[in-house]
């Protein structure tokens, strides 16, 4: 599958993103319109809304703190009810033990319903070189797939996609009418497609949304019921979660689900919520837990709060910089404000730009189900990156000049007055491409006299 | 050491000592709840059909779908369209059903959910593969939130167990709402009073 994205920062991918300003515009709307949904939604619950984020974060916390023995009390229990336990201490690891269970059953094709940990993990680009056909049968992951593209949101894979587009890539591949793009016919088209393969196909592959440590049953969530089809006609299921998706006790669901898909989508439960405890009369269960990272981010005290989030997409929403950049600029699977402080946990080279890409207003913060402080996680890692020495050139530069004329108010005041004489006589200096604060803006005028300057005026009586 | 034992030893030492396990709370709610039941069904897309005691579910389900070729219930009652054949039956065949009628637990008023098992489906696949979904709830089990419903369904064995809201849809194209996306294309609820 394609990804060109490996090398480039998150600031060229947004440019690049930015040419199409219609475009922009419509999915920066689409967006808000989902954000005012989950306004709304968690409105209705009145003030019940805060108390459950705090429990919420409040469960996770603890989880966290207890995480080895929650997962040893989940293998045993999920053992006792048939399923096998897999654990994988990479990426790497993870799809050698699907191939595995694959290699066993001679399955050369299975469906998979959404999740991103096999995303992260590369799953499809490994099975596919190992001659596996992967079908993913989520609607928007299905679009991306067969445009052999990456999903862009965690929750809406196909976010950044028109009808025409899909329309046209419908007709081109599961041979819809040339032209057609309303939305029901297309839909149609692909559960027609799909329909084929849920009951063709022995092997099917789901995420885990929560995993009951108390029971050893896993829960996931969907409105199209793509997980169910799949699982319920495979002769093996294979569930794969990251280690953090554990929760104590059953009725802690009571409070997740009361938030996921509100903060997701603005619905106050997802179509279906499927509680997988035991594998169905004469079939295979698999689950495989999966660390990549995810034990080292909880080591880190200031990070550790990240490995709380439930991937409601709720962050990338409200996210005033990825609703004008979109998903894919983030060059990694999990995009948006949360993506930006788990990518960097993995490769804080290749991902050394991603914090950089947030305004820190905040309001990530403020919609996060489970009260991850995002925003100050961001700030926090521009601090460890710039330590480390992963800070980006362009930024290096400017700020050392801006450190050096702000220890020195003389150079300050000398510096600001050549500033506002050179703004107004040149204004193409300052109003250039090569001044990043220009682009999409126009300067202002500079002011006739500092504040400084203008205070000595008129404070001249010394009356203040 | 194998990959389980590193990871279990590389999470205790990472993780910070012990936090407290907080209690949920739960605000007492003064609600009609089968009201409510009915009106947040509704907004997600499904139907609500009140029946008396002497109603029968079948005859209802068929002035309802006069088209439906293929009726199948997993309710033994519904004695017409039971599915008697169960045991052996292969769960693909069920790909052509046009309506399946099925009995939930009960039902959640804040969500319009339904919970059902395994043992309530006979067959896990046949609330997801049938065209339109009958679902029969007993009117006075509707409880007020989810809490409420994990407290009804407690520690009960299950092998698989679901909470299903309202038809199978999806807006993946441009957040368009299509009802019937894998899964059935209408949801209706049978409350019984």
């Amino acid at each position: 599958m394609s990804n060109s994205n490996h090398h480039t920062d998150h600031a060229t991918l947004a440019e690049k993103f930015n040419r199409d300003e219609a475009r922009v515009n419509w999915h920066d709307e689409t967006l808000w319109f989902i954000r005012q949904k989950r306004d709304r939604a968690a409105w209705s619950l009145g003030n019940e809304w805060e108390p459950l984020r705090e429990t919420a974060s409040a469960i996770k916390a603890h989880t966290l703190s207890n995480l080895s023995d929650y997962l040893q009390q989940f293998e045993k229990a999920a053992q006792q009810n048939g399923i096998t336990v897999h654990w994988a201490a990479d990426g790497e690891e993870h799809n050698r033990i699907v191939h595995g269970i694959l290699a066993k059953h001679n399955a050369t094709q299975l469906v998979k319903s959404k999740s991103m940990l096999t995303e992260e993990c590369h799953l499809n680009d490994y099975l596919k070189e190992k001659g596996v056909e992967v079908i993913d049968t989520d609607l928007g992951e299905r679009i991306v797939q067969l445009a052999e593209e990456h999903p862009s949101h965690i929750v809406l894979p196909c976010i950044h996609w028109k009808k025409e587009e899909i329309g046209e890539l419908f007709h081109k591949h599961l041979g819809s009418p040339e032209g057609v793009i309303d939305p029901s016919f297309l839909t149609n088209t692909a559960r027609v497609h799909l329909r084929e393969k849920f009951l063709t196909r022995r092997v099917a592959i789901t995420g885990v949304n929560f995993a009951i440590a108390e029971t050893g049953e896993f829960v996931v969530c969907t409105n199209e019921g793509n997980a169910d089809m799949g699982a319920h006609l495979s002769d093996v299921h294979i569930a794969c979660m990251g280690i953090e998706k554990l929760i104590p006790k059953r009725e802690h669901l009571g409070v997740f689900l009361r938030l996921l898909a509100r903060s997701a989508t603005g619905q106050p439960i997802t179509t279906y919520s499927s509680h997988f405890k035991k594998p169905r009369e004469g079939q295979e269960m698999h689950l495989v837990l999966v660390d990549n990272g995810r034990s080292t981010q909880l080591g880190r005290e200031d990070f550790r709060n990240s490995l709380k989030c439930i991937r409601c997409g709720a962050c990338f929403n409200t996210c005033p910089v990825y609703r004008r950049s979109g998903g894919h600029s983030y060059h990694t699977a999990i995009a948006g404000p949360i993506g930006s402080i788990l990518a960097p946990n993995l490769d804080m080279r290749q991902y050394k730009d991603l914090p950089f890409a947030s305004t820190l207003c905040g309001s990530c913060s403020n919609v996060c189900p489970v009260k991850i402080n995002i925003h100050e996680q961001l700030y926090q890692w521009r601090q460890v990156l710039t330590e480390e020495g992963y800070q980006p050139k362009s930024k290096t530069v400017a700020m050392k000049a801006m450190a050096a004329t702000l220890s020195k108010p003389s150079l300050f005041s000398i510096a600001g007055k050549w500033g506002r004489k050179v703004m107004g006589l040149v204004p193409g200096l300052v109003s250039n491409r090569l001044n990043p604060w220009y682009k999409q803006r126009e300067m202002p005028a500079p002011p006739e006299q500092s504040f400084t300057e203008w205070y000595k005026q008129n404070r001249k009586g010394g009356k203040s | 050491m194998s990959s389980r034992d590193a990871i279990l030893q590389k999470v205790k030492a990472a993780q910070p000592s012990l936090l407290p396990l907080p209690s949920i709370e739960k605000q007492p709610r003064e609600v009609d709840a089968v009201k409510q039941f009915q009106a947040v069904l509704e907004s997600i897309g499904g139907k609500v059909v009140f029946l008396n005691a002497e109603e029968s579910i079948a005859e209802k389900t068929v002035a309802l779908f006069p088209e439906a070729k293929r009726i199948v219930s997993s309710i033994t009652a519904v004695q017409n369209y039971f599915f008697s054949d169960y045991k052996s039956l292969r769960h693909h065949s069920l790909q052509d059903v046009d309506v399946a009628i099925i009995e939930a637990q009960f039902g959640v008023a804040e969500n319009g959910a339904v919970w059902v098992t395994e043992e309530d489906l006979k067959i896990r696949v046949l609330p997801f593969i049938c065209e339109h979904l009958v679902a029969v709830v007993d009117s006075t089990t509707i409880v007020a939130t989810l809490h409420e419903a994990y407290e009804r369904i407690g520690a009960s064995a299950y092998g698989f167990g679901a909470f299903i809201a309202g038809p199978s849809k999806t807006a993946d194209i441009e957040q368009s709402l299509v009802l019937g996306a894998h899964g059935p294309k209408s949801m209706t609820v049978f409350l019984l009073h």
